[in-house]
């Protein structure tokens, strides 16, 4: 693996301070490192955050339910916390990857990563979350700006992402059969003032599906979405499925969503 | 360059180490213990799987920098006394194991899945497994000694 | 005491593989090694013009750097194809020069231009991205059934074609057809497969300079038939100079049979700088270019009569060979392919014609079945089409058009020695409780999914193959294969093997054959393979040969043990060789109680004499020592043969389709150790669901390998299974002393067909493999489009 420096922060403060110009801020690692190993990536630093106090605490209350980024996925799978507030989010991130993977892979870097096929980015739109970074909070609608593509500026660093817990919430994911990465990932949220809907794996970045939330809003239920025509316009193909494909998958997957909500 | 305090199977070391190398080639390379494999570069095949404080995770994965202070299994510190553990014995009493190459990290990730829940049931063996590719046994003589083990720990 | 052969025994091997003991061709390392890193083509066609390795030569810790030019330069030969075909128009097939490094051009994306020899692994890699090569990129050909079209990669090669092959009586054909009430028609695709063992290939070369020993180590199914490959042909090295070690090996699946390019290379790289030169694949390496599986496009015809008699088959294959021809990959579409299309079917005539077709893709080989999944999967497919067709019941269809009678002279080349292909169909019908499928039909439908049944019935040629018949067609060598059985002075036995484990567990299954035939403990009994300087020249592991021809070499040489022992035993009990019966491990005296042990001849064997008398318990001109070879030749192919059922669930709205029963019933002869053949089995199911649902080795126009990770290509996963039901029926084969048929290929020649079968079964429409989600979905809604048009 080509050579970096890695250094650790004991704090958001002192993470900040040792990023530079040709650095990547280190959690679970993993997208991060196979991308150095592939040589698609170096840097000069890598700065381990896994040791910030800060970045790991999970707090639900009635309204929200704040997760630190550097939660790995099998600690919101199985906290209790978060099964009892938001459950279809501890359902997602059961279903992230394997179980390695979700013995290291955080939420913070799979969000900061916004992989196009990524399940949390869905889960982040679809319940209103908030961003919280070391400089400001960033509504999710504003976080995801393209492919691989976030709106961090360098040297920002993820502290926290706080959710919005709705009344029911369901995420059904259509897995490529290859990479188990989402061809289609729907979350669909029904939050206090409005329902909202994710697509994830469809474009180059999550999106939300306006159709689809006003069928749902108009009348919550399965067959609501029947007649909704979904144009296949811009989405990706590739050899796991078309875009035509994908527009079917999206339908399915929300009827699914909708029936386990 | 930095130096990493790590107790690797039960023994504590202190090494110099350069701070990308990967877990699974400092075990390889450094310690020389290749019971860990390495048969992809995309952190799928999962047969590089060690236990890092006790989780199972993909050594090709994992900076060694990263586990300074940690604890790490691998396939060699699973015997004593020259013992198989459980899961081993019921490997081979299964016929779990063929070519051998993916056997320790299918060995080490699934006593994690039995740390985590003491008896699965078949569906949840399969879908635990999905980090570990087999080539050899169809996985079903590997099913069978996990849900044997299962019984046994 | 109880028979070994038949017994579950748990591996003699396991503990090692258990314990992170096993010792693969990665885990060495020798003193002073140097790593390689090979630069490969980015491009699928293209011209070299120059490679200029200035730069990288200078990066730090690089030892060195070969080009083709040098490879070239040294008269290092080209990697082979070892089997001649001759074409229809009596002409020897076209095979392009396969430099080990390319000097003018590249063929494939991965093919080898450079190795860069460095320090570390790190530096080497580092220095391979400053190598410099121009290329002049030429349009690729990609596509199998374009490529005879397409401009002509090889000069002197028209059409990009290697042979044009036929077999068969194409007017007796023809006239079937004629006299024929139907004809059901079929076009096939046969993808191509990555094969994907776990290890990926590795060598170290090591050349001492001061004895002009070459050792290569490497990930090899055969490492005699590499070294004698590497040897005569490679001019790497003379054999008797030459080591070849292939120590514990992570799976094959026939991709490592061959000599690759990395093999010849490191080894004579070595010898150059004389240090060791060590290469391990990168998994994306041995995508691009471990040799590929299958990649065949067929279209069938099956001539039938109303009453469901088959009486005609016509086969026209394009099989797709990749940018070289390989080791064994003019046999693959040949002989292990075209006669087996009539399956295990009374079919009086057919014709086929192969073309094998040249591409800038990576060569195609040998892969877990090799020709007889392909084979199969025709036959099978358009049985099932057949019977649909006629309105007979799928099973009654098979059971109408079996071979009844044994032996049985096919009609193109293959005289089968024994099966009962009733017996395993029946047995097969009643475990999958066949009777009760449209109630688990409706019991689907009520969850949304549609359920489907498919059948393969099945036969393949295996235990390859008899030396003089093989040759005869164009092998280029003979496929015997080398045992010895050596007693050790303190009774415990050492057996060396010429063929070659990598999973198959042949440690504790020569082991039960020895024990069972010498009577000794299996404790007492070790196996040795995979180094050409331990035991006598032999043929490798591949074509489920090694217990049929391996196994039955270990046997013969076991019977020469005992031949020889029982001369020592008369003499040592006074009486006659002819009077001697051995039984468990002694050498008994008819009619007396007087016996002497195995171990006991084999210590007298090796210390013949006693002390304060001159008297030696050999007779007169039998030599000192116990140990026996043999170099066993099979008569025939073996014929292991069976009934596979697969039952499917389609879920109409997405067209993801799961295999949720599977029933195999094989016949394979005298199984020696059940546990292990089950896991042969399984195995091989396993590899052939995934052809048929999930893998794709896919190359887009430009020919680059879109499937070239797990990211991409699909690698079936434990959830991807249901429990497989596995059993057998018994008709030993006739043709070696074991009775064995073979095992190892079996799944994954059966597997496809019975899967697809049933997916056709369940949506009712046509899909090519594999069946994936959205294939099976459009599938569904083309059929639903024609049901409401008609």
């Amino acid at each position: 693996m080509k050579s970096f420096n890695y250094k650790t922060a004991t704090s958001t403060k002192e993470a900040i301070k040792l990023f530079s110009g040709r650095s990547a801020f280190l959690a679970g690692g993993m997208t991060l490192l196979p991308a150095i190993k592939l040589r698609l990536a170096a840097y000069s630093d890598l700065i381990n955050i896994k040791k910030i106090k800060g970045l790991s605490g999970i707090r639900a209350s009635s309204k929200s339910l704040k997760i630190g980024s550097a939660i790995t996925h099998a600690a919101v799978a199985s906290s209790k916390e978060v099964i009892k507030s938001i459950p279809s989010l501890a359902l997602l991130a059961d279903g992230i990857g394997d179980p390695q993977v979700r013995n290291r892979g955080t939420i913070g870097g799979s969000i900061a990563n916004n992989d196009p096929a990524a399940d949390y980015p869905a889960a982040c739109l679809a319940l209103n979350a908030t961003i919280h970074t070391n400089k400001r909070k960033i509504p999710a609608d504003k976080f995801f700006k393209g492919m691989f593509e976030t709106d961090l500026k360098k040297g920002e660093l993820i502290e926290a992402i706080e959710f919005e817990v709705p009344e029911k919430s369901s995420y059904t994911k259509f897995p490529n059969p290859a990479s188990r990465y989402a061809i289609v990932g729907v979350y669909i949220a029904k939050l206090k003032k409005e329902i909202r809907v994710a697509v994830t794996g469809v474009e180059s970045c999550v999106f939300r599906c306006k159709k689809i939330e006003k069928a749902l809003t108009d009348n919550f239920s399965e067959s609501s979405i029947d007649n909704i025509n979904i144009s296949s316009n811009g989405f990706n193909s590739d050899i796991h499925a078309s875009a035509e494909y994908r527009a079917h998958i999206i339908k399915v997957m929300a009827k699914k969503a909708v029936s386990t909500c | 360059m930095a130096n990493v305090n790590i107790k690797i199977n039960g023994k504590k070391i202190s090494k110099e180490i350069s701070d990308n190398i990967l877990l699974s080639d400092f075990l390889r390379d450094k310690l020389l213990l290749t019971g860990t494999h390495i048969g992809c570069d995309t952190s799928q095949c999962g047969a590089c799987v060690v236990h890092l404080n006790g989780n199972s995770v993909k050594s090709c994965t994992t900076l060694v920098a990263d586990c300074d202070g940690c604890e790490v299994t691998t396939i060699e510190g699973l015997s004593s006394n020259g013992k198989m553990h459980v899961m081993q014995e019921s490997f081979k009493k299964h016929h779990g194991l063929q070519c051998g190459f993916c056997t320790p990290g299918m060995v080490m990730s699934a006593i994690d899945l039995l740390q985590k829940n003491k008896n699965p049931n078949e569906q949840e063996i399969r879908d635990w497994l999905e980090g570990n590719i087999c080539r050899c046994t169809g996985y079903q003589n590997i099913v069978a000694a996990v849900k044997d083990a299962a019984s046994k720990m | 005491m109880v028979s070994l052969i038949g017994s579950k025994i748990e591996r003699k091997e396991d503990k090692k593989f258990l314990t992170g003991k096993g010792r693969y061709t990665a885990d060495i390392n020798l003193v002073n090694q140097t790593y390689a890193y090979f630069v490969r083509s980015p491009h699928a066609r293209a011209k070299i013009l120059n490679v200029n390795i200035t730069k990288a030569s200078k990066s730090p810790g690089v030892v060195k750097i070969f080009t083709g030019e040098e490879i070239a330069s040294e008269k290092i030969g080209g990697l082979i194809a070892g089997w001649k075909i001759v074409s229809q128009d009596g002409k020897d097939m076209k095979v392009p020069n396969h430099p080990p490094l390319a000097k003018h051009a590249v063929n494939y994306v991965g093919d080898h231009v450079a190795i860069v020899i460095a320090e570390t692994l790190e530096q080497a890699k580092n220095a391979a991205e400053l190598v410099d090569v121009s290329y002049k990129i030429h349009k690729a050909v990609v596509n199998t059934a374009d490529a005879m079209q397409s401009e002509a990669i090889y000069e002197g090669i028209d059409q990009n074609l290697c042979f044009d092959f036929i077999l068969g009586d194409k007017r007796k054909t023809e006239d079937s057809f004629s006299s024929a009430d139907k004809i059901v028609k079929l076009d096939l695709r046969n993808n191509r497969l990555i094969p994907n063992a776990m290890e990926p290939r590795a060598c170290i070369g090591d050349y001492n300079s001061s004895s002009d020993e070459l050792t290569l180590y490497t990930t090899s199914q055969n490492p005699h038939l590499s070294r004698l490959v590497l040897s005569a042909f490679g001019g790497i090295h003379p054999e008797h100079k030459f080591r070849v070690v292939a120590p514990d090996v992570g799976g094959g699946f026939g991709s490592k049979i061959y000599a690759y390019a990395e093999d010849a290379v490191a080894a004579w790289a070595s010898k150059k700088i004389e240090r060791p030169v060590k290469w391990v694949a990168e998994r994306s390496e041995s995508f691009l270019s471990d040799c590929h599986g299958r990649d065949h496009i067929t279209h069938v015809e099956l001539a039938i009569k109303n009453d469901g008699k088959i009486i005609g088959l016509k086969v026209d294959t394009i099989a797709n060979i990749g940018a070289y021809a390989s080791l064994f990959a003019t046999v693959t579409p040949t002989y292990l392919y075209a006669p087996l299309i009539l399956g295990l079917y009374d079919i009086p005539t057919a014709f086929i014609n192969v073309k094998a077709v040249f591409t800038n893709t990576a060569p195609v080989d040998a892969y877990r079945g090799a020709g007889r999944p392909e084979a199969t999967y025709l036959i099978e497919r358009i049985v099932h089409k057949a019977a649909n067709e006629i309105g007979m019941d799928q099973a009654e269809f098979r059971r109408k058009n079996f071979i009844k009678k044994f032996p049985h002279q096919q009609c193109l080349v293959h005289n089968i020695d024994s099966g009962d292909y009733v017996a395993h169909l029946d047995k097969a019908l009643e475990i999958s409780d066949y009777k009760n499928f449209e109630n688990r039909k409706s019991e689907s439908a009520k969850k949304g999914k549609l359920r489907g049944l498919g059948f393969s019935t099945y036969i393949e040629a295996c235990g390859i193959a008899p030396s003089a018949v093989v040759m005869s067609i164009g092998c280029g060598v003979g496929l015997w294969e080398s045992a010895e059985v050596r007693f050790n002075a303190t009774g415990n036995v050492t057996v060396f093997s010429g063929a070659h484990s990598h999973g198959q567990g042949h440690d504790t299954t020569f082991a039960q054959i020895v024990g069972d035939r010498l009577g000794v403990p299996m404790e007492s009994i070790d196996v040795v393979h995979g180094d050409t300087d331990k035991g006598p020249f032999g043929m490798g592991t591949y074509g489920s040969r090694s217990l049929a021809v391996g196994g039955s070499a270990i046997a013969k040489a076991c019977d020469k043990i005992i031949e020889k022992g029982k001369k020592v035993a008369a003499h040592m009990l006074e009486g006659k060789p002819e009077d001697i019966d051995f039984k468990d491990g002694d050498f008994i005296l008819k009619n007396s109680n007087k016996k002497k042990t195995i171990a006991e001849v084999a210590f007298a064997c090796y210390l013949p004499g006693q002390f304060g008398e001159i008297k030696s318990p050999l007779p007169p001109g039998v030599e000192p020592g116990l140990k026996e070879t043999s170099f066993y030749d099979p008569v025939n192919f073996s014929f292991p043969a069976g009934t596979h059922i697969c039952e499917v669930e389609v879920d109409q709205n997405t067209g993801e389709t799961q295999v949720v029963k599977y029933t195999a019933v094989d016949d394979f002869g005298t199984i020696i150790n059940p546990m292990i053949v089950e896991g042969q089995v399984h195995g091989g199911i396993a590899q052939g669901i995934g052809q048929a649902l999930y893998e794709n080795g896919h190359y887009d126009e430009s020919g680059q390998l879109i499937t070239a990770s797990y990211m991409d290509y699909t690698m079936p996963r434990a959830d991807n299974f249901p429990q497989i039901k596995v059993d057998y029926t018994t008709t030993p084969a006739t043709s070696n002393p074991l009775g064995s048929k073979g095992c190892g290929e079996a799944g994954a020649i059966a597997s496809p067909p019975a899967v697809m079968n049933a997916v056709i079964d369940a949506i009712g429409a046509d899909v090519s493999m594999p069946a994936t989600a959205e294939k099976v979905w459009n599938a569904i809604k083309k059929n639903d489009y024609k049901k409401s048009a008609a």
